[in-house]
């Protein structure tokens, strides 16, 4: 029974919880319905992940109707992995959450928060598994708004703007994405995305389709906070309450990067992609840009979560220069760090989570000296850092191995200097925290009273950053999957 | 609020019949023009139209914003409930005709029926929650 809609559950179920979160209303029982939910979530992503690599693809028809005319739910065993990745982030930050909303989210608005988190968790979760295109700009939707109400809670009025101006970015992106399912709807008169992969060769001569492409690839860049289309992300992490943060710096912005590939590969083909238009020497340009500038931006950070949002845009370039590459290690280095890199920027964002919880605050001045106070909190954060540096054994490590290799391929050795230059910039990044933490006197007045944060915050942190390192060590099982994914993706209507 | 006879007269004459016309666009959105959303706008829009005239306070007396939240989750439940009881029945989410296995047709107007009366619920409470927030945000200042 339950393997049979396998597919559809993950959705259903927060849908269906969050307004059962709203009507039950009560503090503790409302969390524990989310918690049960998002545990089931992440228990059934896991369940799908083994089966599709076992059986391969796992087909939905909602309502039983048949296949163009239906909508279908459809998912691979990448799309299981980004399920997988999400929910259990989902679920680690959930715990995480309550001590932290406490502080950040007036008591009596929490069950408003759960009841849009699970939103936002269905939301991200049908983006993953659907199988047709204006059911995805739904589910799009559904995560992109519950994510602006979650950026505006944020304690500092400042989330207010910072959730706005993700609102007009958002919603833009948005646009151009279903703008360009329209021009295609348009030209072959159907929406679900393996018809349409079947049906585009034949019209891909058209202009329509053409700026469908394009529409499309800008709208999910967006989304995806490509440089230069970043500008909403920065002040989104950083007002925003510090398990949101987390929340959205390891899910959403990944969930728009397996769109953008599942689309690009999956659907238009590499053929019309990467060998008739440029998309290839696009992609690579600001993928690099991104990584360098942004990775640059972040050294002169003065807060930490705004130094971690910098580096996600870095981190979103080393994706886009996986997916320019149009090699099958290019590509296995970018989807593989959906994951990886997924974990560690959650991981970080907890720890600081934690930071902020007993400092109050995430500037780098107030968190002179809490390498002493905090040892486990900080010791998560060099982990996680090593992780964002690419330092052996950590999954970082795996990602830039796959870039490297694939840049070494294809002789640009250019490349491979830069992406080296770049893990420079993030030693230089990482490193004043861990001065700041370790090396510095505590300012006056707060000695004392810091010490390390409560269990409950500290183990969640701890499980995401030791996952970075598991994954580091035992890269198979991701890099396994990603590999099988971009060999798909690269064969299609070649 | 206003003291004009002419326009509390009025609009208490008109509003019932904005509400039948609410549940006819509702129950009839299956044969004719409109549906669920269509309905809640109307039905959300006799609220507003009252708490134009007669004050929000007094709007807000005959829906708390408690019950507007109550039942913008039990709309969304029940649409998705009818798609879960479909599931349960042994049809894929959201398939009606399990309904009634002899007559998949029936099953699938009465899913629809369910449905979109969830959409109504919703779409009424949610219409009638924006309404609430933005002109109880305006009184304040």
């Amino acid at each position: 029974m339950i393997d049979h809609h396998l597919v559809v559950l993950p959705v259903v179920l927060p849908l269906l919880g969050a307004p059962l979160v709203l009507l039950v209303r009560h503090r503790v029982a409302a969390y524990a319905l989310a918690l049960t939910e998002t545990g089931a979530v992440a228990a059934l992503a896991v369940r799908a992940l083994i089966r599709t690599s076992r059986e391969g693809p796992l087909s939905y028809l909602l309502g039983g109707w048949a296949v163009p005319w239906g909508i279908e739910y459809r998912v691979d065993t990448l799309g299981a992995l980004v399920a997988v990745l999400v929910s259990s982030i989902a679920t680690v930050v959930l715990v995480f959450a309550p001590r932290s909303l406490a502080r950040d989210v007036p008591r009596e608005r929490h069950y408003l928060f759960l009841a849009i988190y699970l939103l936002c968790l269905s939301g991200l979760m049908g983006i993953v598994v659907t199988g047709d295109l204006f059911n995805l700009f739904v589910f799009l939707e559904i995560a992109s708004l519950s994510s602006y109400v979650m950026v505006s809670l944020g304690p500092n009025r400042r989330a207010l703007t910072a959730a706005f101006r993700y609102l007009v970015l958002g919603t833009v992106g948005a646009t151009f994405y279903v703008i360009g399912v329209g021009l295609l709807y348009q030209v072959t008169g159907t929406l679900n995305m393996a018809d349409m992969a079947r049906l585009l060769p034949t019209v891909s001569a058209f202009r329509t389709v053409l700026v469908a492409f394009g529409f499309i690839t800008a709208g999910l860049g967006l989304k995806a906070a490509m440089f230069p289309l970043h500008a909403w992300l920065p002040d989104a992490y950083t007002y925003a309450p510090s398990a949101v943060s987390a929340f959205l710096a390891g899910t959403t912005t990944k969930v728009a990067i397996y769109v953008l590939a599942r689309l690009v590969f999956g659907v238009f083909g590499p053929g019309l992609a990467l060998d008739r238009l440029p998309l290839g020497e696009i992609l690579l340009v600001l993928g690099t840009l991104g990584f360098v500038i942004a990775s640059a931006v972040a050294i002169f950070q003065s807060d930490v979560k705004r130094l971690l949002a910098y580096s996600s845009v870095g981190h979103v370039g080393y994706m886009v220069l996986g997916l320019s590459l149009n090699s099958v290690t290019g590509l296995t280095g970018g989807l593989v760090h959906l994951v990886n890199h997924g974990l560690t920027k959650a991981g970080m964002f907890l720890a600081v989570g934690c930071m902020a919880f007993q400092v109050g605050s995430t500037k780098l001045e107030d968190l002179r000296g809490v390498g002493r106070r905090m040892p486990v909190t900080t010791a998560a954060w060099v982990f996680g850092g090593l992780g964002l540096i690419g330092v052996p054994a950590t999954a970082g490590f795996v990602t830039k191995w796959y870039l490297v290799s694939a840049a070494v391929e294809q002789g640009a050795w250019g490349l491979v200097a830069l992406v080296v230059a770049s893990s420079l910039l993030a030693v230089a990044y990482v490193w004043r925290v861990v001065e700041a933490a370790y090396f510095r006197a505590p300012p006056d007045g707060v000695d004392g009273e810091i010490q390390e944060a409560p269990l409950g915050m500290v183990l969640p942190t701890w499980v995401l950053i030791g996952a970075t390192l598991y994954f580091g060590i035992f890269a198979s099982a991701p890099a396994g999957a990603a590999r099988r994914a971009a060999e798909v993706l690269l064969q299609v209507a070649r | 609020m206003t003291r004009s006879p002419v326009l509390r007269v009025g609009v208490k004459i008109l509003l019932p019949y904005i509400m039948l016309f609410a549940l006819y666009v509702q129950f009839h959105g299956d044969l004719g023009a409109g549906g669920g959303f269509q309905a809640g706008v109307i039905f959300a829009a006799a609220m507003i139209l009252y708490s134009l005239v007669f004050g929000l306070e007094a709007a807000r007396r005959v829906v708390p914003p408690r019950v507007a939240e109550v039942f913008m989750a039990l709309g969304l439940l029940l649409y998705g409930g009818t798609g879960v009881a479909g599931l349960l029945a042994g049809g894929n989410y959201l398939d009606y005709a399990v309904f009634s296995p002899h007559h998949p047709q029936h099953g699938q107007h009465w899913g629809i029926f369910a449905v979109e009366l969830g959409v109504g619920l919703a779409v009424s409470a949610v219409m009638l929650s924006i309404f609430f927030s933005f002109a109880g945000r305006r009184r304040a200042e």
